[in-house]
């Protein structure tokens, strides 16, 4: 009461309060809009950001790995405004600026996966937790990608695939914090079929050898269903362990099973020992069921095709990309790694500079580090210039819509890397296909998990 | 179905002959100078690796760079000319062309020295410790050589091209007078296969037939009488570590152009043979053949489809469940000897 004769009626009492409460209550809420971007696994706060390598150095896939890092290497470089710039210059539309990535120089840690999904979990872990990434990228096998990606979408962190080609990565096992650039062994065997029907009609009975993981398994399922659809029979589909090396007693079955064609749902190393040693049983110098013994590999790489050798030559196979394609972008990529490391881009290294900068970009139009709103640039972008014609990062699976080549090992090569020849470019539209056929759930982009 | 299981029984022979072969030196050193040398694998390597610089020796280019042409990625194109086939002609090709069994020559001298060298430098301090301690120390020494050859050489599988001779499949079933093309395998494997059995024949008739040898098997049997005789056993046992050394190199020459070598191939042959040599029993040199054979043909008829049918996944686990079995019925394996490690 002494208040109020002291001239502050109830009126003015109320306003006061509610201007109280206003103040403390509502404007934390104006003055932090934006403050989830203090919250994530990782937020940047310096003048560099750190980007995590989770690459195959070692082991079966040792090969594109290592090539997986030079092109890592080189897209930081040029993010960073060093060299030609790659890459940068004809991406279309593009937010980049060879000023790093929002002003902030690019770094990068690395870590060896051996190949092994386990251990590539255990590296991305590390770079997560200890060495502050901010988004993990590489691998050259589907088992690592997927384990990396699970664990990248319980602690927050994008994870841009490096070489993998299983259905699973973005159908089943799909992660709203996971992209693939990489086509997948469905849109291979969309690919490869019409050719296999072409050269080899449609009277032939296959004979599968299939590395015993994700990838293996979802190869050998569409390749079946393409060889099946043209009127194909699968003799046999046996699974061998990832890197046997001696695949000899897998072999010797084949002579005598009625197949005239091997299917080798191989890669890397695996890919070389199994077809060198194919080719050693004098497989491409059989005759079955009347007709010359063929062997198809679904799934090229031109590391692979020069490790094999010779035995390489005339076989059809199917590649993301191929140095020698004549687009702007191809020939300004190959001219760039070509000019850093003395010999051309495999495809693996490819879809890793390729990734490398997409994530920049989509950071860049997003204007913030803030995962979900990097997903959000990300998803149903469309863009051109990276080498596979227009492409769209598509939003149900995170899996690139884009072209595909079928390939077929070069008779007459010029050139040690002059292994492949590119038969034929398989448009967008005819590799794009319902993402519902393998099922999956992305999960939620928010709330963003603390990685520590 | 003929034609189908006498194949897998040749892949398996072919196989127990490389598991043999490379078991075999495991054994030789554990029977002699009682040492589990988990070495062995990297002794394997490096002799393969012995192959590789052979070749890379052998195919030294002159690299001249032609300013007026680029290659397709934008560099000044490098003409390249071999240098032995210049020196010596075709002589130099054929050299170039039998490069694997070529570097044999360069393999003995290499891997004895290095047997001899490992065996007098580190391995004799540890005779008298426990066979933990000499694990650890000889799996050290894996890691390191490991490590070396991988800076030297990258971590990538080198191709080694086998001779153009021997090159493709040998029609077994013409030579044999069935129907041409129904059994036919591929040639350097039959080479292989030869040549485990010459190695492993002359292993065994050097210590059967050779005063050596005898002395070699007398000290196998009881070291300190030989030694009570006034004979250097400790010298012919470092002699016996380096000809184990070299068997496993050689072994790992020859396999070459089945398996293009890297820096871990002798990791991966080091488990299998360490099971060869346990169920073969250890120190026994005839068991380890056996075993070798054995598990080899065992391995290759898991790998039947109709065998994976019944039993999925066998093929992966047969080796490691036979030796199972065998050590529990035969605790000292097929030809071990009462009082072999079980101080």
């Amino acid at each position: 009461m002494t208040l109020l004769k002291r001239g502050l009626s109830r009126r003015r009492v109320l306003q006061t309060g509610m201007a109280g409460i206003i103040g403390t209550g509502i404007a934390p809420m104006v003055f932090t809009k934006g403050a989830w971007a203090q919250e994530f696994c990782n937020n940047p706060t310096g003048d560099t950001v750190t980007i995590g390598l989770n690459l195959p150095l070692t082991g079966a896939y040792a090969e594109e790995g290592a090539d997986e890092q030079k092109a890592y290497e080189l897209a930081i470089a040029h993010l960073n405004g060093e060299g030609d710039g790659g890459l940068i210059s004809v991406l279309t539309p593009t937010a980049l600026t060879g000023k790093g990535i929002l002003g902030k120089k690019v770094a990068f840690v690395t870590s060896d996966s051996q190949t092994k999904s386990d251990v590539a979990r255990a590296g991305a872990t590390r770079m997560i937790e200890r060495d502050g990434a901010i988004m993990i990228t590489g691998g050259s096998s589907s088992g690592e990608a997927i384990a990396v990606q699970g664990l990248c979408q319980e602690l927050g962190v994008i994870f841009m695939a490096g070489l993998t080609h299983s259905n699973d990565t973005t159908g089943k096992d799909k992660r709203r914090y996971g992209f693939r650039h990489f086509f997948n062994a469905y849109q291979s065997g969309i690919g490869l079929g019409p050719i296999l029907g072409q050269e080899y009609g449609t009277d032939r009975r296959a004979y599968h050898l299939t590395a015993d993981y994700t990838w293996g398994w979802t190869q050998e399922e569409s390749m079946k269903a393409a060889t099946e659809a043209l009127g194909w029979q699968t003799a046999e589909a046996v699974r061998t362990p990832l890197g046997a090396a001696d695949f000899s007693q897998y072999l010797t079955p084949v002579l005598n099973s009625g197949a005239d064609v091997l299917i080798l749902n191989h890669y890397g190393n695996d890919m070389v020992n199994s077809l060198t040693q194919a080719i050693q049983f004098g497989m491409r110098d059989r005759e079955a069921n009347g007709k010359t013994f063929e062997i198809v590999v679904p799934l090229f790489s031109e590391l692979m095709a020069k490790g094999a050798g010779e035995n390489i030559k005339g076989i059809f196979g199917t590649s993301n990309w191929h140095w020698n394609l004549q687009d702007p972008g191809s020939i300004a990529f190959t001219k760039s790694f070509g000019a850093a490391y003395g010999s051309p881009p495999s495809q693996a290294a490819h879809t890793a500079y390729v990734q490398t900068l997409l994530y920049a970009d989509a950071v860049e139009r997003a204007g913030t580090f803030y995962p979900p709103e990097v997903i959000k640039a990300l998803e149903g972008h469309e863009f051109d210039g990276m080498g596979n014609g227009r492409t769209l990062y598509r939003a149900e699976d995170h899996q690139c819509m884009k072209s595909i080549l079928v390939v077929r090992g070069n008779e007459n090569p010029t050139s040690e890397y002059d292994v492949l020849n590119v038969v034929q470019e398989v448009d967008r539209e005819a590799t794009t296909y319902d993402p519902a056929i393998f099922g999956g759930d992305l999960g939620p982009a928010e709330p963003v998990p603390l990685c520590a | 179905m003929f034609e189908v299981i006498f194949l897998q029984f040749l892949n398996g022979l072919d196989k127990g002959a490389a598991y043999a072969l490379i078991a075999l030196g495991l054994t030789l050193v554990f029977g002699t100078l009682g040492v589990v040398n988990f070495a062995h694998g990297a002794l394997f390597m490096l002799g393969a690796f012995c192959a590789v610089l052979f070749r890379q020796l052998l195919t030294m280019e002159t690299v001249t760079i032609d300013p007026t042409q680029l290659s397709p990625w934008g560099q000044p194109l490098e003409v390249r000319a071999p240098l032995v086939q210049a020196w010596f002609g075709d002589f130099g090709a054929v050299l170039v062309n039998y490069s694997v069994p070529a570097s044999i020559i360069i393999t003995i001298p290499i891997m004895l020295v290095v047997g001899i060298a490992l065996e007098r430098g580190i391995i004799k301090h540890f005779y008298k410790r426990p066979h933990a301690e000499q694990i650890l120390v000889t799996f050290g020494l894996a890691i390191v050589a490991q490590e070396v050859i991988k800076s030297f050489f990258g971590p990538n599988p080198i191709p080694q091209p086998m001779p153009t001779d021997l090159r493709g499949a040998a029609d077994i079933g013409a030579w044999l007078g069935m129907q041409a093309n129904v059994i036919t395998y591929p040639i350097w494997r039959l080479v292989y296969f030869l040549f485990a059995g010459v190695i492993i024949g002359a292993v065994f008739a050097f210590l059967q037939f050779t005063t050596f040898g005898m002395v070699v098997r007398a000290g196998m049997a009881d070291r300190e009488t030989v030694g009570l005789l006034g004979i250097n056993i400790d010298r012919r046992f470092t002699i016996m570590f380096g000809l184990a050394a070299v068997v496993a190199g050689v072994a790992g020459v020859m396999y070459t152009p089945l398996l293009p070598p890297n820096y871990h191939i002798g990791m991966d042959f080091l488990v299998l043979s360490f099971v060869v040599v346990v169920v073969g029993g250890m120190g026994s040199l005839p068991g380890a053949v056996a075993a070798g054979f054995l598990l080899g043909i065992l391995q290759s008829f898991a790998s039947m489809t109709q065998v994976k049918a019944l039993i999925p996944g066998i093929d992966q686990i047969i080796i490691y469940l036979v030796a199972v079995v065998i050590l529990l019925v035969l605790p000292r394996g097929l030809f071990g000897r009462r009082g072999v490690m079980e101080a």
